[in-house]
């Protein structure tokens, strides 16, 4: 089976120095999830947060930030 | 859904608004699993702005099609490859045109089915785009540092030699404590001067949740982790604001990623655009619930929201 290569481009885009937990951030809690005909969705099946646990816990009722950010709601400044 | 291993599914990176120098920036992109980029169009001149695409790459069924993507995402390093791929396609989409990345490993039978969904949610598509143009995404993260060692029962400071060990042990508890509190109160201030920096110049915000875990690294205590959708043009007063914000702060530290296409906002973050009716208290949940799947009926169904 053959794993995807690197984008042969990629040594040039500023992409470099982007930290993996940074672009997981976005890519698997951001974007816009489709459903439809779609073959499959990883936020249909969860299974990323399940495999990767160990390499990304998730904060969740168990296991709380230490910290409560209690700042302005973030309504605040939404869409006027 | 089954696929035909010998058949190429195909991967969706991005929804686009049409650019007439699209095309040419897709030309020689390399994708995920060094795969040639391509748009799929949706149709020209329909009512609601038919100048919308949808970026996307041939790939192997055997690697993503629903088994395939099952057996690597156990895999980090493959993972990391799809991400930066994936990324790598957004950046050169979006440094062209607005565009609204999609979830990682979106993938469609065809191009053809991936032209049916496009075609479903035209309209939201379109008035995203247009409420994303001229707006870039920013990270701003604030780490509570680790305890400095300092805090040990040193011989040099303090009248250390004037406590039995047990007391000087818990004295040194204590401070250490008490510099642990006093960095979280600090980090509070600067999560609020990010917050007047966001008054200032963003539109909107999106929370994500703190970073921990191996690939966190030990940069200390991820205690904040936010995205902010500026306007362009206020882009770097927001930069350099939010970068500040740790100023003069002992123990707290803060990093500004960006600028990002606005993949944290790629979805409305709560008015649910009607399919989710009226609970907006939700809004401050994770994702768990954005599963609801009962929506049924309009073109909303094809487009679920994304809480942070």
């Amino acid at each position: 089976m053959n794993g995807p290569g690197r984008p042969a481009a990629a040594e040039a885009l500023p992409d470099r120095q982007i930290a993996l937990v940074d672009l997981l951030d976005r890519l698997l809690a951001g974007g816009v999830v489709l459903a439809g005909d779609v073959v499959l969705s990883i936020a249909d099946i969860d299974l990323v947060r399940v495999s990767l646990r160990a390499l990304i816990v998730s904060v969740d009722p168990e296991n709380p930030s230490p910290f409560e950010y209690s700042g302005p709601p973030r309504d605040g400044h939404d869409r006027r | 859904m089954t696929t035909s291993p010998s058949e190429p599914v195909t991967y969706a990176y991005a929804v686009a608004r049409a650019h007439p120098d699209l095309a040419r920036s897709l030309t020689g992109l390399v994708g995920v699993a060094d795969a040639p980029v391509h748009m799929v169009a949706e149709g020209a001149g329909e009512e609601g702005g038919g100048d919308v695409v949808l970026v996307v790459s041939p790939v192997s069924a055997a690697d993503f099609g629903e088994e395939g993507l099952r057996r690597h995402l156990e895999d980090l390093g493959w993972l990391e490859a799809v991400a930066r791929a994936h990324h790598a396609v957004v950046e050169a989409v979006a440094a062209r045109t607005p565009a609204l990345p999609l979830r990682l490993a979106t993938v469609y039978l065809d191009d053809g089915s991936a032209r049916g969904m496009l075609r479903s949610a035209v309209r939201l598509f379109s008035e995203r785009l247009d409420h994303l143009a001229d707006q870039v995404e920013w990270g701003v993260k604030i780490y509570v540092e680790a305890t400095a060692p300092a805090a040990e029962a040193t011989p040099g400071s303090a009248p250390a030699g004037d406590l039995t060990p047990g007391r000087a042990y818990l004295s040194a508890r204590r401070r250490q404590r008490n510099d642990r509190e006093a960095a979280y109160r600090a980090a509070q201030e600067a999560a609020e001067r990010v917050a007047d920096a966001a008054r200032a110049h963003a539109t909107d915000r999106a929370t994500h949740r703190p970073q921990q875990g191996v690939l966190a690294g030990d940069a200390g205590e991820n205690v904040f982790n936010d995205a902010f959708l500026v306007p362009r043009g206020r882009s770097e007063a927001f930069r350099s604001e939010a970068a500040g914000a740790g100023h003069g702060l002992a123990g707290v530290r803060v990093e500004v990623t960006g600028p990002w296409a606005p993949y944290s906002f790629a979805v409305p973050q709560d008015d649910g655009r009607g399919t989710r009716g009226t609970d907006d208290t939700r809004s401050t949940t994770d994702t768990a619930d954005a599963d609801g799947g009962d929506d049924s009926g309009d073109s909303g169904d094809t487009v679920r929201g994304v809480a942070p």
